[in-house]
Formats: C-alpha cells, structure tokens, sequence
C-alpha cells in the first residue's frame, strides 16, 4: 500500500495511508453497525461484560480473606442461603458467592490464554499447509487429520494426569496444544480458496515471496474467520476446563467452577439437595459458555456472506 | 484428501465404474495410517511422565518381585530398545495394571458393555429427538418453535454433561422434599440379577435412563443445530421448487424432497461425535459411579495407573478412527456426489 505513493499524481489527493485509515475505519464501523443488529450477539456481549466485571472487581467485592479458610471455620458448612450468606455456604463455610465470583477468574483466564495458544498454533499450521504444496503441505495437513481423530477430553485428561503438574500454566498449556486441529482446518480451507483469487496470482507473478504472500494476502483474508473461530473455541476451552477441575485434574489451590462442583459432589450436594452448591457454578459455566457461543456464532454471521440469510 | 495419494489415483478415478469400492479401499488405508500415528503418539505420549512409574506397581500386593524387577528394567531400557518393545506388542497385550494388579484388557473388557449401553442409547435418543427438532425448527424459520427450540438447544449445548447429571441425582435419585427417588443413582444393574432376563434388563434400564438422559441433551441440542441448518439450506434449493410446482403438499416436499438430502451432514456428525460422546461419558459414568469405561478412566486418573489409562486411551481412539470410516462408507453409499 505505502509503496505506491511516490508514483501518485503530484495534485493534492489525500495521502493513501490516510485513505487506508478511512477506510478502515469506515469498514469497522459498518461491521459494528452489523453485529448490533444481532440481538443474540448483543446478548452474549452482555452476558459476558457482566462476568468480566466481577472477575476484575472480585477483591474488592469479597476481600480474599473470605476464601481463606482458616478464617472461615466458624461459619456453618453446607448452610442454606441466608440474609450474610446469600448462596449459602461450602464445606468450610465459605461463602459461596464469593467463591464463585473469584472462581471467574480461572475459567475466564483459561479459556482466553489456552484459545490464544490454539489461534495461533492452528492459523500458522493452517495458512502453511494451505500455502505450501508438496511435502510441507502435506505433511501439515495428515498431521492435522490425525490430530482430529483423536477423542479431545480423553486426550486433554491423559495429558493433564502425564504432566502430573497441577499448576494454572500446565491446564492452559494443556488446553491450547490439544484445541489447535478445528482452527486449523478451517484456516486450511480459507487458504486455499484466497489462493486461488485473482489477486494472489498477481502477488505471485510480481515476485512476491511466500512469506509476504502469507503475512500481506492471506493472514488478513483468514483472519476475521479465525477470530470468530476462537470466540467458539474459548466456550468450548471453558467447558473442558471445568471437565478436568471436576476430574481433579485442575490448580488444587485456585477455585474455578469446575473445583466448586468437585467439591460439592465430594460434599454430597447432589445427595442432601444443597442446591445453592450445586446449581449456582453450573449456571455460571452455561451462561459464560453461551456467551461465547453467542459472539462466535453473531461474528460468523457478520464476516461470513454464506452465512448471512440463517 | 491426502495430496499425494489423490495425484496418484487420478487416472483411475476418471474410470466411471468401481468408485465406491476404490472409495472404500482408499478410506480405510488412510484409517490404517492413522492408527500407525495414534500408536506412536500414544508411545511418546506416555513416556514423558514424571517420577518413578515402576514405584506405582509397589503399591500393589499381588505382584511378584521379579515382576516389578522386570518392569523397571523395561522402563530402564534406552528408548530405542523400549520403543522397539512396544512396537512388538503395541497393544500391551500382556500389561498389568498398577492399580489392581490384573491384565489391563481383562479390566477393559469387564467395562466395555455398560459404556456400549449408555453411548448407544443415547446416541439413539440424541439423534431422533434432535433431528426431528432441526426438521420442524429449519422447515418453519423464525416460527415460534424454531425461536424457542433454537434457545433451548444454544443453553443446552453449553451445559457441562456432567453438572446435568449431578442436578438429574438430586431431582429424581435422592428422594429431597416433594421429589421421590425414582431411579438408582449407581451401578449399572442390581447386584445378583442375571443380565440376560426380563428382571436384569429392566434393572440396566433403570440405571441408564438418568445418565442417558444427562449424555443425550447435550448432543440433542447439536444434532438438532446442525440439522436445522441444513434443511435452511435445503430450502433455497431448485429442487424443491420444482417438487412445490409439481403439486406437491408441504409435508411431502419436506419428507420425500428436503429430510434425505439435508441430513446428510447429521448423519456424518452422529459418527463424527463419537469421540465427544466419550469425552462426555467419562464425567456422566464418574457421577453416576455407572460402571464403564468412562469410569474406569477417572480410576486409572486418580490411581495414577498409566498402563490402564494407556488401553483406554488407545480403545477410545480406535472406537473414533472406526467410527470415521463409518461415517465416510455410509455417506458415500447414500450420497453418490462424494465418491470421487
């Protein structure tokens, strides 16, 4: 873009950098006019600014003493709800409220970070085996196959309990490594279809070498897919995060709504009818989970033609 | 599909006679490369565990010393001989569990039969109530059915399967308040009743409705996504124009016209899903105690029995690899546009 101003015509036409802005600005502002137009999508925006808020103020709403349980003994385990406790409390008398606005933390963490890993693991896996023919390609692409079949919670649980670390970074890395094959498919067939146009060819015929071909053509065209393939990853990251804390395989020192459930079955919530355990990180899951399948879902219809009229 | 096999099959394929049965020999040899990869990655998957495995086998009381002394040797050995070892006996035919001290496939297979129940059972239920779902909601877009329906489905495709069994427990299986205990909450049959009788099948059944129940919602709400989609995209169709002009009644439009040709994506997706499925029976059997293979894989999580979790890892990944090939055979006989 910036290479061909010095051949444009000397009158005072606005600079083209200044035009690409415009431009872009003007293209954002009519894919945000698009995506309000979605109510499903404004929903899940909701949904989700409402738990990114109590992450974020999570310690100044409940001070972290209320999670420490050597604070908490007093309290009556496994009370129903109360005017002080108003989702009751857990099996060390902990608030449960609380518990469950710090446990956003984990699942909002992983589910973010271990997407990021899988983005871009996948679009680089994705845009090399769509690009390159012959071997690499190739190669690329049966790995990617491969990587499809194998059952993704069995694995995703095996790996956890091999690595035998418990640690947030482990579950996140675990996470993000193991998700990466759906993106990268997708990013594949995208490839191979920009490649194909008109424009590419022409990148092609001027010398344009295969990096500047991916990194100037093709990773922008894919992009808006893959951004709105990662907003369906995170639900799906969310979900297994709580899968492997129910399982036990999660940080044992940082409650996430996984640990919660784990715990409250431990407890026998599920037995002596402690609702106010057992419901309350379930809902929690579900509406975080819906929230991303909401944008994912609105942001595809947006970027996607094909997809417009459903 | 695989590059270079596509090349070298192309004059063959341009023969018009032979396609399924070429089509078929083709899946199932790239089925097989699979299966190579799976092995290798289950090798090197399992070897990068951390501490002393060979001090798990302690733990256990019927093993003999020179058993655990051939064992640790084993793991001793460079990875080349180990990797040589496993290639001869890939299955671990003869592997021991650390946990319980058996043969790991006798433990499998005592497993194997409640996990076919409840995956088949609910992979029934899912499917028949999910496709007529996506059929009534993509046929009448934006009525009130498809509205509500696609709602209902969206929450409970982002439910963890096993929070809606722990909720299903204390509903119908704890017996709290107004609600009467009117299923089992573990086990898959009574203890001292005979599988094979009248008294034996309605006690499985008993035990699988909950957990059948807690499995199927979940890929319900997908089958009926995904097969609504399709019948919206059946809609715009020339096809079924000229099946309207025809004189045709709505009805037999849908039902002879546009149910065929749109669930042909469902039907893939059914088989694709297998791998899910278990994904999700390893928490649904953990709550329900529904003794399976999903069960048994949390046991050998906790117990740290990586020989069990090995087999299963390698059983699970089999059933998808086959269940793949499945899903391709039977789209190829039923839709003869793939078979290229």
């Amino acid at each position: 873009m910036s290479a061909a101003n010095t051949h444009d015509s000397p009158v005072v036409a606005p600079s083209p950098k200044r035009l690409a802005r415009e431009r872009r600005r003007a293209t954002l502002s009519r894919f945000g006019q698009a995506y309000a137009r979605h109510r499903a999508g404004m929903l899940g925006l909701a949904i989700l600014a409402v738990f990114a808020a109590g992450a974020l103020l999570a310690p100044l709403i409940f001070p972290s003493e209320m999670l420490d349980i050597t604070e908490t003994v007093d309290n009556e385990a496994i009370a129903a709800p109360t005017s002080e406790f108003w989702l009751g409390t857990d099996e060390n008398g902990r608030s449960v409220l609380a518990v469950l606005v710090w446990a956003a933390r984990a699942s909002l963490v992983v589910g973010i970070s271990a997407s990021l890993i899988s983005m871009v693991l996948g679009t680089l896996i994705g845009i090399f085996s769509g690009h390159y023919r012959g071997l690499v390609g190739g190669l690329l692409q049966r790995l990617t196959d491969w990587f499809l079949v194998i059952p993704f919670i069995p694995l995703v649980v095996v790996l956890a309990a091999v690595l035998g670390q418990r640690g947030l970074a482990a579950i996140v890395l675990v996470l993000g490594v193991t998700s990466w094959p759906g993106t990268a498919r997708l990013v594949r067939a995208q490839t191979l279809s920009v490649q194909a146009r008109p424009y590419l060819e022409r990148a092609r015929v001027l010398g344009g070498s295969d990096w500047h071909q991916m990194s100037r053509h093709i990773l922008p065209n894919v992009m808006p897919l893959v951004l709105a393939n990662t907003t369906l990853t995170v639900a799906i990251v969310i979900l297994s995060e709580t899968t492997l804390a129910f399982l036990g395989l999660g940080d044992p020192y940082l409650d996430s709504w996984g640990s919660m459930l784990d715990k409250a079955t431990s407890a026998g919530a599920a037995s002596t009818g402690a609702w106010w355990y057992l419901l309350p990180p379930g809902i929690c899951v579900i509406l975080v989970v819906l929230a991303f399948t909401l944008i994912g879902r609105t942001l595809e219809a947006v970027l996607d033609p094909r997809l417009r009229e459903r | 599909m695989a590059l270079g096999a596509a090349t070298t099959a192309e004059p063959v394929a341009a023969r018009p006679s032979g396609g399924l049965g070429r089509f078929v020999g083709f899946r199932i040899l790239s089925g097989l490369g699979t299966l190579v990869f799976v092995l290798l990655f289950n090798f090197f998957l399992f070897r990068m565990l951390p501490g002393d495995p060979a001090a798990r086998y302690r733990a256990v009381k019927n093993i003999s010393a020179q058993d655990l002394e051939r064992i640790r040797n084993e793991l001793n050995a460079p990875l080349l001989e180990q990797f040589w070892d496993y290639l001869r006996d890939p299955l671990a035919l003869n592997g021991v569990s650390a946990w319980k001290g058996q043969p790991v496939w006798d433990l499998v297979g005592g497993r194997a039969w409640p996990t076919l129940v409840l995956l088949g059972s609910s992979t029934v239920i899912a499917t028949v109530v999910g496709v007529w779902v996506g059929i009534r909601a993509g046929w009448k877009r934006g009525s009130r059915f498809d509205k509500v329906s696609t709602g209902v489905t969206l929450l409970f495709y982002a439910t963890p399967e096993f929070w809606l069994g722990l909720l299903l427990i204390m509903l119908f299986s704890s017996g709290i308040g107004p609600f009467p205990s009117l299923f089992p909450s573990g086990g898959v049959i009574d203890s001292g009743v005979e599988p094979w009788s009248l008294d034996g099948v309605s006690s499985i059944i008993d035990h699988t409705v909950l957990p059948a129940a807690a499995l199927s919602a979940v890929y319900l709400a997908e089958y009926s996504l995904i097969m609504r989609a399709s019948m919206v995209d059946e809609q715009s169709q020339d096809y079924l124009t000229t099946a309207r002009a025809k004189g045709l009644m709505d009805h037999m439009v849908r039902r002879r016209h546009a149910v065929p040709n749109a669930s042909l994506p469902t039907i893939t997706l059914i088989f694709l899903n297998i791998g899910f499925i278990i994904g999700g029976a390893i928490t649904v059997e953990t709550v329900f105690s529904y003794p399976g293979l999903g069960l048994l894989t949390f046991e050998a999580v906790t117990e740290q029995d990586f020989v069990l979790m090995q087999a299963l890892f390698l059983v699970f990944t089999f059933a998808v690899i086959l269940s793949n090939i499945l899903a391709d055979l039977l789209i190829a006989i039923l839709d003869p546009r793939i078979r290229t």
